[in-house]
């Protein structure tokens, strides 16, 4: 198992750099300049000179084959470099967005299995009866909404529901407050974009788990448990569900790493200071160092969510080993 | 009534009802924490003087002094400046040449330590003249500084090359905060980082992309101010955000200004509990033709453009869904400099009646066998107002039979098509601090004199003019040039069209009390005149 997870490892390097050379030439596809954006994105007269002066403290007119060995050293060695917009080290911009990501990540992963996981087996238990219905109906209405949409719609239900009720209307707040600092306050900001997103997440899972079970619960092994007089609640927790979880955690595993660098417009809405955010941002102000850093940190994500779904994989089904 | 008196008499009204609602609102009470958004990501850096962006000046202003500013009780005044670290404002000696600055004494930096006339020369060398490895991004303002001086410890002397009107606006610009001289010879960039100022707030926490805090400075030399015991900036540059926190009160003012649809919605459903400030805003869109492209080059092309546009029936329309309001020319209306109605119905594009207007644009395309015009128009892709501009201008086009289609593109590609000169045509924005007229029309010079005029044309006359205009200190010669040179601009040339000036409209709870709109987001935002009546 560890030979695996260290050749898994070192496979993920030329992917990593395959990323890295990737972003650092798309990035520069993008005609203008950070220095340009910087001086004058407010409508103000760019000074020449101050342009000129930027572009040689951030070393953009050196040639592009020089920056590209000095990003892969800079990697090599890992000091992720300066931001070019902010001046401030990439490491600090990206740490102090991260726990906001990372804590939405989960808790939208925590309610999205909380949610999908019993709804689809149920649902595939009750094949074509009205209980699968709705939790079909609630499944579709999930993957077809927005969660943008979804976020802007429950902010103006809580206004006017308090509005209502309290004569007052209320907003969850709007500054982040670390969990650890005040959990009240952490969680009244988070609970909504942690609802909004685990929904749509659910029912993508939901749809993926019933779908899975069904297929499962038509294989021979549960006809032959069945057959020998097993309890239905052990074949269908230790047998079928065990088995069809397979695909599922594949599913969460993607979804989750997505949700690291992909919460763009939830965040906006929401006004939490996160990597989606931030990754907008970067690529708005053309900040070409912060971009390749975040760009470089959803691959990590994705190759470790990768590993750790694959290393899942053999204990959910024994049969799967990695020698 | 003289066309100048006209001018002044709407300017003293303005101010007299800008300070009556003041007068009604009663003695300002101390305390409480405002908390206000910032429309935007972050700031790139906190150093006023190498920044342009308003992030910079909405999260940073409040820590910091400046020389001269426009008047807080009644910034709307474009004319008016006064002292906020001096003790008077100077009459200049030497034919208009010398101003002499007294600073105040007594004056602290947050760190304690005195502040003298040695910083505030210190920092504005900085500006005017950056040395090597610092950015100045205005110094293009201070053309006309030959040096400035701090003879002793309370004065400061600022000699110029030529007496002109445009020094005063310039060195009342909102950037332009004091540093201390110790802190900066030791490292030039730690202001980029660093607050230590001596303004009304000390700064006490930043946290990057989210929010900005304060707490009041007992030492602050304007006595009884800040009224506020602390200030929180939160930034968020999506609208829907800000609006909600207005409503749901987490926010109780957004400063830099929300579109007339927003401001329906928040008092639709918020009522009394906020208020609305609008004012004439010193930015506007600019439609620049590139010279260089045929068939821009002719002059008969780029004059129907100008004439199929209906300025006075389209500003009142559009500024029901965008932040567009009051038809200008070159000159923010609101300054004495300014083209009166008038005088801007004698310019193409700015004639009373369309019909003859667009009866003249299609026989100019017909001279210049150009009827059938198809161009690409470049544009920002930012909603307010850039957009809401660019759609209805091709709208009025097609009314001369001329197609023009909207290429939007973000702001990086933006600034490169116009410095690349790849564009058809593009609308551009001139967004200015203070208003300083002889300064902002700069922009319609040639390439080879002022850079970031991306019209690609050379035109010896249209210096000619402007150096006259720049050049003359009365104050009626100086509109009559300012007229010569907007005339040969819009209309003998039409190098550009000028849209509808942008309109501001900033939304407040109303418990915000002594605060007052200005034609800039970047001015009077150090917030120390600021109370709440809760």
């Amino acid at each position: 198992m560890y030979r695996y997870i260290v050749t898994r490892l070192l496979l993920a390097v030329p992917t990593l750099v395959g990323a890295a050379a990737l972003v650092f030439v798309l990035m520069r596809l993008i005609p203008g300049d950070v220095c340009v954006i910087r001086l004058g994105s407010g409508g103000a007269h760019v000074n020449q000179a101050a342009v000129e002066a930027c572009r040689l403290q951030l070393g953009l007119n050196e040639p592009l084959i020089l920056q590209f060995l000095h990003f892969l050293w800079n990697y090599c060695t890992f000091d992720f470099g300066i931001s070019m917009w902010s001046g401030n080290p990439v490491s600090r911009e990206i740490l102090t967005r991260l726990p906001v990501s990372l804590q939405i990540a989960v808790m939208a992963t925590v309610i999205a299995v909380a949610i999908a996981i019993p709804l689809g087996t149920i649902s595939a238990l009750k094949e074509n009866t009205w209980l699968d219905h709705v939790v079909r109906m609630v499944a579709i209405a999930g993957i077809a909404t927005p969660s943008f949409w979804l976020g802007i719609m429950s902010l103006v239900l809580v206004l006017d529901i308090t509005y209502l009720v309290t004569g007052k209307p209320w907003l969850p707040p709007i500054d982040y407050v670390s969990f650890w600092k005040d959990p009240l306050s952490n969680l009244s900001m988070v609970a909504l974009p942690a609802i909004t997103v685990g929904y749509r997440y659910s029912a993508v899972t939901m749809r993926m788990t019933r779908s899975a079970m069904l297929e499962v619960l038509r294989e021979d092994y549960i006809r032959t448990a069945r057959a020998k007089g097993l309890l239905e609640q052990i074949i269908v927790n230790r047998h079928a569900l065990k088995n069809a979880l397979l695909p599922v955690v594949t599913l969460i595993g993607i979804e989750f790493a997505f949700l690291i660098g992909g919460l763009v417009v939830t965040e906006q809405v929401f006004n939490l200071n996160g990597i989606g955010r931030l990754f907008v941002q970067a690529v708005q102000n053309q900040d070409n160092v912060l971009a390749q850093a975040l760009v470089m940190l959803v691959v990590a994500v994705f190759v470790l969510s990768n590993l750790v779904v694959d290393v899942l994989y053999a204990w959910l089904d024994p049969r799967i080993r990695f020698s | 009534m003289s066309v100048r008196t006209g001018v002044w008499a709407a300017a003293v009204a303005l101010a007299a009802m800008t300070t009556i609602p003041a007068l009604a609102e009663g003695p300002p009470k101390r305390g409480g924490t405002l908390t206000y958004m910032i429309p935007a990501d972050a700031p790139p850096s906190f150093d006023g003087h190498r920044e342009t962006t308003f992030a910079t000046v909405h999260a940073v202003a409040p820590f910091y002094s400046v020389l001269i500013r426009v008047p807080p009780d009644n910034p709307a005044s474009t004319t008016e400046f006064v002292c906020d670290l001096c003790t008077e404002m100077p009459k200049p000696t030497d034919d208009g040449k010398t101003y002499t600055f007294k600073i105040r004494e007594g004056v602290k930096f947050h760190d304690g330590s005195k502040l003298t006339a040695l910083d505030v020369a210190d920092s504005w060398n900085r500006i005017v003249f950056p040395p090597n490895g610092t950015i100045s991004a205005r110094v293009s303002f201070y053309a006309m500084v030959d040096k400035s001086e701090a003879p002793d410890e309370s004065t400061v002397i600022f000699r110029l090359k030529r007496a002109t009107t445009a020094f005063l606006p310039a060195l009342a610009d909102p950037f332009a905060w004091i540093y201390k001289k110790e802190i900066i010879a030791k490292d030039p960039h730690w202001y980029e980082k660093n607050i230590m100022g001596s303004g009304p707030f000390k700064f006490t926490a930043y946290e990057v992309g989210q929010a900005i805090r304060g707490v009041r400075n007992p030492d602050y030399y304007h006595k009884g101010q800040p009224y506020l015991d602390a200030i929180e900036g939160i930034f968020a540059d999506k609208q829907s955000v800000r609006v909600d926190a207005l409503r749901g009160d987490r926010a109780a003012i957004e400063f830099r200004g929300l579109p007339p649809s927003a401001r329906d919605q928040l008092l639709k459903e918020a009522g009394n509990t906020v208020v609305a400030q609008d004012s004439d805003w010193n930015c506007g869109n600019i439609i620049t033709f590139n010279h260089k492209k045929k068939p821009f080059d002719d002059v008969r092309v780029r004059r129907a453009l100008q004439l199929a546009v209906d300025q006075w029936k389209g500003a009142p329309a559009l500024s029901k869904i965008a932040t567009v309001r009051t038809v200008g020319g070159i000159v923010f209306p609101g300054s004495p400099l300014a083209a009166t109605k008038e005088e801007l119905q004698q310019i193409a594009g700015y004639w009373p009646d369309i019909e003859k207007s667009r009866a003249e644009a299609k026989r100019l395309l017909k001279e210049a066998g150009a009827e059938d015009l198809k161009f690409e128009l470049t544009n920002r892709n930012v909603d307010q107002p850039y957009k809401y501009v660019g759609t209805w201008l091709i709208g009025e086009w097609k009314k001369i039979g001329v197609t023009a289609e909207q290429k939007v593109v973000p702001t990086g590609p933006w600034f490169q098509a116009m410095r690349g000169g790849t564009f058809d045509v593009v609308v551009e924005a001139n967004c200015q601090s203070v208003v300083n007229p002889v300064l902002d029309t700069g922009k319609y010079l040639p390439h080879t004199v002022f850079p970031e005029n991306f019209g690609g044309y050379d035109d010896p006359k249209s210096i000619e003019l402007y150096d006259k205009m720049q050049l003359e200190t009365d104050p009626k010669a100086q509109r009559a040039a300012m007229r010569a040179y907007e005339k040969h601009t819009l209309d003998t040339e039409a190098h550009a069209i000028v849209m509808p000036y942008w309109y501001r409209i900033v939304m407040a709870r109303s418990y915000v009390k002594g605060w007052k709109i200005s034609p800039s987001h970047y001015l009077n935002q150090d917030l120390a005149n600021i109370w709440l009546d809760k």
